[in-house]
């Protein structure tokens, strides 16, 4: 798809967002991938000519950061924390379950463009390892049987949800949210899994409490 | 000690995220409270409660506010640094999702102490969850009239900015963050100038986590007196600890700073099928590794020193006797090899270097002259790169070496899987996995 003259506009509605438009280029590339599945030449050329900055100093930008891809996602982007914590606890083997069952690596997208399945680093969710993202969505605690559960479930066409978030769309949509976030999902998933409710549990049963103001210890 | 849920005392409402659930549990009468103070008051009255920055450093939050130059003429910002990258710490994702609304009325809050009307929040982009709560909460609070021009009344305007990041764990680096929110790769400047001084846009900028962000309404509401109940006279107040690894019930523990690892592991349940505990980090990957005898030592900034390791972002991370410590720290370096910014030769270089040669002892090809080696080479990194990401990338190594040389020496002439399968670390067992 080609970045027509309401991908202009909207990235003008983001750089109002910033008292120097510049700051606006992070978005911006996130609203390219949301159409293209990557960052285009073409998405990096209008970035430039949006920021009247040079295409060279677009692509500096666009090759630092991981979420950029400079070839199409397709469809999911599969990721799997494999640093050390998700990765000794099993996030290892549901790589290599996934890995196997798409028959791609790291980085690499499935020839139908279903899938693109990438060892991830730490997604700040370590309390619920091993840790899989869908589409960056989080699919939390993941075994590899469940994992492939996924895959297939999303492969068929199934409506798959994510532990801590929305019913999972696709790639490019999630990358809108990133540019635009208020998608109507903030409602989606629990306020607080029992996980992020362990320690609140406990306090609860054992009667325990934070003192109050004016009240000793 | 007890636990003592103060943040994470309501996420137990389904509510919660939304300004009406947030209001039930009597959100936002402190900004008001802050609104009839002088904003000088209320950077005292931080300063007295000793805060310190929950995002790793442990800086004094009020003294880092009272840094901002007054009368200046320039714009001021405040910036979140909501990046949550460490590999360990998963606390600021967790209270973005569940409070929202916290951040937001501390980021106010803030804001008007050091005199900004424009604030942003950079999260980082993998976690779309997250960036949707607070993105809808600063449309509420728009709505409501608690952002925007002439808050409750008082004449003081603030905008918010929510700012997505594309997967960079350097950009939680305060200078770093503050160049990708420039809209240019993130790369650490040189200090000073400090970003107090010559930050976002070379104006001043405060820039905080968002749990320290978070403490703020509470400070306000509760006053110096109850803030000091919690915690010792160096680390005052109570903090938001995520306890993951070999527990059995790994989440979210809120305690005062000065509980013991002890403590919190006996509310998480203990390790799973009553293994021992073989290595912990009190908070993050960069901060040195701990044994068992160190269970017993308070959590607080200054005993975490005297242990020669750091609190780091409060996030404990607890391994048992079935993990490689040679495996663990190799994973360690590959991450923060493929984090570095290449802007510095010693931790560019140096954390290819170190990670090759780790990844040789992992595969039993190590070399016993080697052991030595990658501890000068650790030496060559650490205090030599603009930022702290090099001198994380050097603490793993020699915190690792210093508790079990005898993995490593193992290393010269036996895989690591031999002694130690990497199944018997998995969560579930083999039979479950397929």
């Amino acid at each position: 798809m080609t970045l027509g003259p309401e991908i202009r506009a909207e990235m003008e509605q983001i750089k109002q967002r910033y008292p120097d438009p510049r700051s606006a280029l992070l978005p911006m590339l996130h609203l390219v991938q949301s159409v293209q599945s990557e960052v285009t030449t073409e998405g990096m050329a209008l970035c430039a000519d949006v920021l009247s900055i040079t295409p060279a100093e677009v692509a500096a930008v666009a090759t630092f950061y991981t979420m950029y891809k400079r070839r199409p996602v397709g469809k999911h982007h599969i990721g799997v924390c494999t640093n050390t914590l998700c990765g000794l606890l099993g996030g290892d083997a549901v790589y290599a379950a996934l890995s196997e069952r798409l028959g791609v690596g790291h980085d690499e997208s499935t020839p139908d463009g279903k899938f693109w399945l990438e060892r991830i680093e730490c997604q700040a969710a370590c309390t619920h390892a091993p840790v899989m993202t869908v589409d960056w969505e989080f699919m939390d605690q993941q075994t590899p049987a469940s994992a492939i559960d996924v895959i297939d479930q999303l492969a068929r066409g199934e409506e798959v949800r994510s532990t801590r978030g929305p019913v999972i769309r696709n790639f490019t949509a999630t990358e809108r949210t990133l540019a635009f976030p208020d998608d109507g999902l903030a409602g989606e998933g629990p306020v607080a899994d029992e996980l992020m409710l362990a320690g609140l549990r406990v306090a609860q049963e054992r009667g325990m409490s934070a003192p109050t103001a004016g009240q000793g210890n | 000690m007890t636990l003592t849920p103060v943040i994470t005392a309501h996420w137990d409402r389904p509510d919660l995220y939304t300004l009406a659930g947030y209001r039930a549990i009597g959100g936002y009468t402190a900004l008001a409270k802050a609104l009839q103070q002088e904003p000088d008051a209320i950077i005292s009255t931080v300063k007295d409660t000793g805060l310190r920055g929950r995002g790793g450093a442990g800086f004094p939050t009020g003294l880092k506010w009272s840094f901002v130059p007054q009368n200046d003429g320039k714009p001021h910002y405040l910036v979140v640094n909501a990046d949550e990258s460490e590999p360990g710490a998963c606390k600021d994702i967790p209270i973005m999702m569940a409070t929202p609304h916290t951040l937001i009325e501390g980021v106010i809050i803030s804001s008007y102490a050091i005199r900004a009307n424009h604030a942003f929040i950079y999260i980082r982009g993998e976690v779309p969850q997250a960036i949707r709560r607070v993105a809808a909460a600063v449309r509420e609070a728009e709505q409501a009239g608690l952002l925007g021009d002439n808050i409750l009344g008082s004449g003081f305007n603030l905008r918010v900015t929510i700012h997505s990041g594309a997967g960079a764990y350097i950009c939680g680096e305060e200078t770093a963050l503050l160049d990708s929110l420039e809209g240019r790769r993130g790369q650490p400047r040189l200090k000073p100038p400090f970003p107090a001084v010559a930050g976002l846009y070379a104006s001043p900028t405060v820039v905080n986590n968002v749990e320290t962000i978070c403490n703020v309404p509470f400070i306000v509401n509760n006053g110096v007196e109850w803030f000091r109940k919690f915690g010792t006279e160096k680390s005052p107040g109570f903090k938001v600890f995520a306890i993951s690894g070999h527990v059995n019930r790994p989440g979210i523990y809120e305690a005062p700073l000065g509980v013991t690892m002890r403590e919190l592991l006996d509310y998480a349940g203990g390790m799973r099928g009553g293994r021992p505990v073989k290595f912990w980090l009190p908070g993050g990957s960069s901060v040195p590794m701990l044994t068992a005898e160190h269970l017993d030592l308070p959590l607080t900034y200054e005993e975490m020193a005297a242990a020669g390791t750091m609190l780091g972002t409060g996030t404990p991370m607890l391994f048992d006797d079935t993990v490689s410590v040679v495996r663990a720290v190799t994973r360690w370096l590959e991450f923060y090899k493929h984090e570095s910014c290449g802007k510095c030769t010693p931790c560019r270089e140096g954390t290819y270097w170190i990670t090759g040669v780790l990844e040789r002892f992992e595969h039993g090809h190590g070399s016993a002259a080697e052991i030595d080696t990658l501890v000068d080479l650790c030496d060559q990194i650490g205090g030599r790169s603009f930022c702290a990401l090099g001198d994380a990338a050097a603490t793993p190594y020699p915190a690792a070496l210093k508790y079990f040389r005898n993995e490593f020496e193992a290393g010269t002439s036996q895989a690591a899987e031999l002694e130690f399968a990497p199944a018997a670390s998995y969560l579930f067992s083999e039979a479950t996995a397929r």
